[in-house]
C-alpha cells in the first residue's frame, strides 16, 4: 500500500500545484488581471490628488453694509488667507442666509456699516488691551455665518477667528509669543498626500486581498471542482496555503505600485526600512488572505463573499485610521479597530515610510498581525470540511 | 468467488428526517462492474458518496478496500478514483494541466508521471486535444478526460456517478468498452445509472427505489427470478386493452411500446397466455405471446407500484 500522504514533500508539492493552478487560472481571467495593477494605479493618482484635508477656496459670501476703503480692506485681507474665495456679493444678512442654504456658499461675511468704529476700539489692531467687559471695545469687527454642518469646513473658517488686521493700518503685525512652540516633524508642510499615499497601501490591500479570497474556495463550489477536489487526498491546509500564495505576490505588486507611484508623483518618502516593509506588508497581506479566507469557507455563492468583503472593508476604511485619527473615536470603536488587521497595518506603514520606524518599535501591531495570520488559516482550514454533511 | 471489496450493513443517511438511503447491505466483489440502478433521488449518489466517505452515514458500517469509512476516508481516497455527475474539473485550464494538477494532487512520481499522463491521453484518444481547454470540449471528450483524471492514480476501485447522462449512444458505448478494458486490467468499478442499457451491461446490479435496495444480481438473474411473465400483444384496440387491464387480478403492468402492448403477469399464474386469452379485457387482441424478460421489466417489478 502506498504511504497516506504524511510526507512534507507530499505536501508541498500539492501546494505548488494549487499554486500553479491559480496562477493559470488568475492569468487567463484578463479582467482580474488587469484590475490587479490598475485598482491601486488608478486610485493612487485620483485619491492622491483629490483627498484633500487642507481646506481652500471655500466659496463664501460678503454682505458690506459700509461700503467703505475699510470693508474693501477687510475683504482682501480675508480673500489673501486662501481659505476662502468670495464668490457673491449680498445686500442683506438675509440674502447670505438664504445663499447659505441654497448651497450656494458655505459661509459669509457680514461687515457691519460701523466696521471703522469698531476697529478703532478693536484690540486686535494692537492699541493696548482694554478690559474685556467693556462693551464698546469687546464687539468684534465682523461677523461669519457658517454652514457648520461640515465640522472640517467650520474649522478652516473658525481659523480665521483671530486674523491679524494690522495690515489695515500699514502698521507691523504683532509679534507676540505663541503660548507653545510646535515643530511638525515627518510632514512639515503638512501635505495630505503623504499621509494618504501610505493608507491607500492598506485600503487597496483590504479591498483586493479579501475580495480575491472571498471568492476562492466558493468559486471551486459554484462551478463544481469541490466535488472533485474533496475524492482527492488533499489536505485544507494544503489548499488554502496554497491559494493564498499567488494573491501573496500580487498584493507586494500592488504595494511597490502605489509606494512607488507615490513617491514619483507626489513626492510622499518611502523611508530607508525596506525589510521592515515588506516584511510588515506580507504579515498584513497574510492576514487579509487567511481573513477572506475564512469569509470564503462561510459564503455559499461569489455574492455572498462579496458582501462580506463589503462588510470588513468600510470599518476598515472609517476606522483604521486611514480617513480619521483613531485617537479621535471612542474607546468603543477603538476596540472594533484593533481588531481590523488594517488599523495595525496603517501604523506600521505610516511608521516605516514616514516616522523611520521598524519593526521593534511596531511589535505590537507585528505580533497582532501574526497571530492573526495564524489563527486565520486555521480556523478556515478547519471550517473547511472535506465532507459534504 | 474472490475477495471483496465492498462490504455494507445497514448503510443509512438520513437528512433532517428524510431517508435518502435505507438500511443498504451491499458485498461488491473484486474485479466487477458493479451498477446501482433506480430513478433519481433513489439514493445511488448518497450511497456512493457514503462508500467514499464524503458522507457520514447515520447508521451502519461500511469497509471499502479493506479501510472502514469514513473513518480512514483520507487514506482510502489514494487507492479509489471518483468521477463526478457534472464535469467537475477545470474548464479554464487545458486537459494537460488538468491531468498535471491531478498527478501532483495525487503525487504521483515525477519520473513516470509524463509517461502515464501521454498513456492516458492516448488510450482515451486525448493526444489532440491535449492544449485544448477542458471548458471548450464537447460532452464526450470531456468525460473520456473526466475518465484519464479519475483512473490517473491507477485507482483499484473505480465509482463513477452516472457517467453518460450528458453523452451521446456513440461516445457512451465507446465509454463502456473503456470500462470494460478497465476492469480486465483488474479494477472494479462501481457505476450508477438511470439508463436500462447500461446497468443490463453490469455484471451486477442493485435495482434501487427510496434509499432501498429492491433487487440485487446478475442482470441474467434478476430477469430469471423476476416474479412475473411477460406477455405481448398485438392488434387495433391496444389503448382499450392498456385501460383494462391493470384492472384485473394477477396483472402487474401493461405498457405500450409501439405496435406492442407489454404485460407483466404474475408468476402464480402457470399459463400466462392461456390466462390472457381467456379473459373479456383482452378482446380484439390479435396476437398474444410470452417473451423474454428484459431488465426494465425486472425494474418495474421490482419497484413503485408492481412490487410484490
Amino acid at each position: 500500500m502506498r504511504s497516506s500522504g504524511l510526507s512534507p514533500l507530499r505536501s508541498l508539492r500539492r501546494i505548488f500545484a494549487i499554486f500553479s493552478k491559480e496562477l493559470a487560472q488568475l492569468r487567463r481571467d484578463r479582467m482580474t488581471f488587469g484590475m490587479v495593477i490598475m485598482i491601486p494605479l488608478i486610485q493612487l493618482v485620483l485619491f492622491g490628488y483629490a483627498i484633500n484635508t487642507n481646506v481652500r477656496d471655500i466659496p463664501v459670501a460678503v454682505v458690506d453694509q459700509s461700503q467703505t476703503g475699510i470693508s474693501r480692506t477687510l475683504v482682501q485681507i480675508v480673500q489673501a488667507t486662501q481659505v476662502v474665495t468670495v464668490t457673491e456679493n449680498l445686500p442683506t444678512p438675509e440674502a447670505a442666509e438664504e445663499a447659505i442654504k441654497a448651497a450656494r456658499v458655505r459661509a459669509a461675511l457680514i461687515i457691519p456699516a460701523d466696521v471703522a468704529g469698531r476697529l478703532a476700539r478693536s484690540p486686535s489692531i494692537g492699541l493696548g488691551t482694554p478690559p474685556s467687559t467693556s462693551e464698546e471695545t469687546s464687539r468684534p469687527v465682523a461677523q461669519w455665518i457658517v454652514d457648520g454642518s461640515d465640522t472640517m469646513i467650520a474649522s478652516a473658517i473658525k481659523s480665521l477667528r483671530a486674523m491679524p488686521l494690522t495690515e489695515i493700518l500699514r502698521k507691523a503685525p504683532n509679534r507676540s509669543t505663541p503660548t507653545f512652540e510646535v515643530s511638525l516633524f515627518y510632514n512639515p508642510e503638512q501635505r495630505t498626500a503623504v499621509n494618504i499615499v501610505p493608507g491607500l497601501v492598506g485600503m487597496i490591500l483590504t479591498m483586493t486581498m479579501i475580495m480575491f479570497t472571498s471568492a476562492a474556495i466558493v468559486r471551486e463550489r459554484e462551478r463544481g471542482n469541490m466535488e472533485m477536489l474533496i475524492n482527492t487526498p488533499v489536505k485544507p491546509m494544503e489548499l488554502m496555503i496554497g491559494k493564498i500564495i499567488p494573491y501573496i505576490f500580487i498584493g507586494l505588486i500592488q504595494m511597490m505600485i502605489i509606494l512607488g507611484l507615490g513617491n514619483l508623483l507626489f513626492n510622499v518618502p518611502v523611508g530607508g526600512r525596506m525589510l521592515d516593509l515588506f516584511t510588515g506588508t506580507l504579515l498584513f497581506i497574510g492576514a487579509s488572505l487567511s481573513l477572506g479566507l475564512v469569509l470564503s469557507t462561510m459564503a455559499q455563492s461569489q455574492l455572498q463573499a462579496t458582501q462580506m468583503t463589503i462588510f470588513v472593508l468600510l470599518p476598515s476604511i472609517l476606522l483604521s485610521g486611514f480617513a480619521f485619527p483613531y485617537e479621535g473615536m471612542p474607546v468603543i470603536a477603538q476596540y472594533i479597530a484593533e481588531v481590523l488587521p488594517a488599523t495595525h497595518f496603517m501604523r506600521m506603514i505610516r511608521g516605516f515610510v514616514l516616522r523611520d520606524a521598524g519593526l521593534a518599535e511596531l511589535h505590537r501591531d507585528v505580533l497582532w498581525l501574526a497571530g492573526f495570520v495564524v489563527i486565520g488559516l486555521t480556523v478556515a482550514a478547519l471550517r473547511f470540511k472535506k465532507r459534504l454533511d | 468467488m474472490g475477495e471483496t471489496v465492498i462490504t455494507a450493513r445497514g448503510l443509512t443517511k438520513s437528512f433532517k428526517g428524510f431517508k435518502a438511503v435505507d438500511g443498504l447491505d451491499l458485498t461488491i466483489e473484486r474485479g466487477m462492474i458493479y451498477g446501482f440502478l433506480g430513478p433519481n433521488g433513489s439514493g445511488k449518489t448518497t450511497a456512493m458518496r457514503m462508500l467514499t466517505g464524503l458522507l457520514t452515514p447515520s447508521a451502519g458500517t461500511a469497509e471499502v478496500l479493506g479501510m472502514s469509512v469514513p473513518k480512514d476516508a483520507e487514506a482510502l481516497k489514494y487507492h479509489i478514483g471518483y468521477m463526478t455527475q457534472t464535469f467537475s474539473l477545470y474548464g479554464d485550464l487545458t486537459v494537460m494541466e488538468n491531468l498535471k494538477f491531478m498527478a501532483e494532487i495525487y503525487g504521483l512520481p515525477r519520473a513516470s508521471q509524463k509517461g502515464r499522463i501521454s498513456e492516458l491521453l492516448e488510450r482515451y484518444e486525448l493526444t489532440e486535444l491535449a492544449e485544448r481547454f477542458a471548458g471548450r470540449m464537447s460532452g464526450g471528450q470531456r468525460q473520456r478526460l473526466a475518465l484519464a483524471a479519475a483512473v490517473l492514480h491507477e485507482p483499484k476501485l473505480l465509482f463513477l456517478d452516472e457517467p453518460t447522462s450528458a453523452v451521446d449512444p456513440e461516445s457512451r458505448r465507446h465509454f463502456w468498452e473503456q470500462l470494460f478494458d478497465l476492469c480486465d486490467a483488474g479494477t472494479s468499478i462501481v457505476v450508477s445509472t438511470h439508463f436500462m442499457d447500461e446497468a443490463e451491461r453490469c455484471h451486477r446490479i442493485a435495482i434501487m427505489e427510496a434509499g432501498q435496495k429492491r433487487a440485487d444480481g446478475s442482470p441474467q438473474q434478476l430477469m430469471d427470478a423476476m416474479g412475473a411473465s411477460v406477455v405481448e400483444l398485438e392488434g387495433p384496440t391496444l389503448r382499450e386493452i392498456r385501460r383494462r387491464l391493470p384492472h384485473v387480478e394477477g396483472i402487474v403492468t401493461a405498457a405500450q411500446l409501439g405496435a406492442r402492448l407489454r404485460v407483466l403477469v404474475n408468476k402464480s399464474i402457470a399459463d400466462p397466455v392461456a390466462f390472457l386469452t381467456s379473459r373479456s379485457e383482452t378482446e380484439g387482441a390479435t396476437l398474444i405471446e410470452q417473451v423474454r424478460p428484459n431488465l426494465e421489466d425486472v425494474f418495474v417489478t421490482s419497484t413503485g407500484e408492481g412490487r410484490q
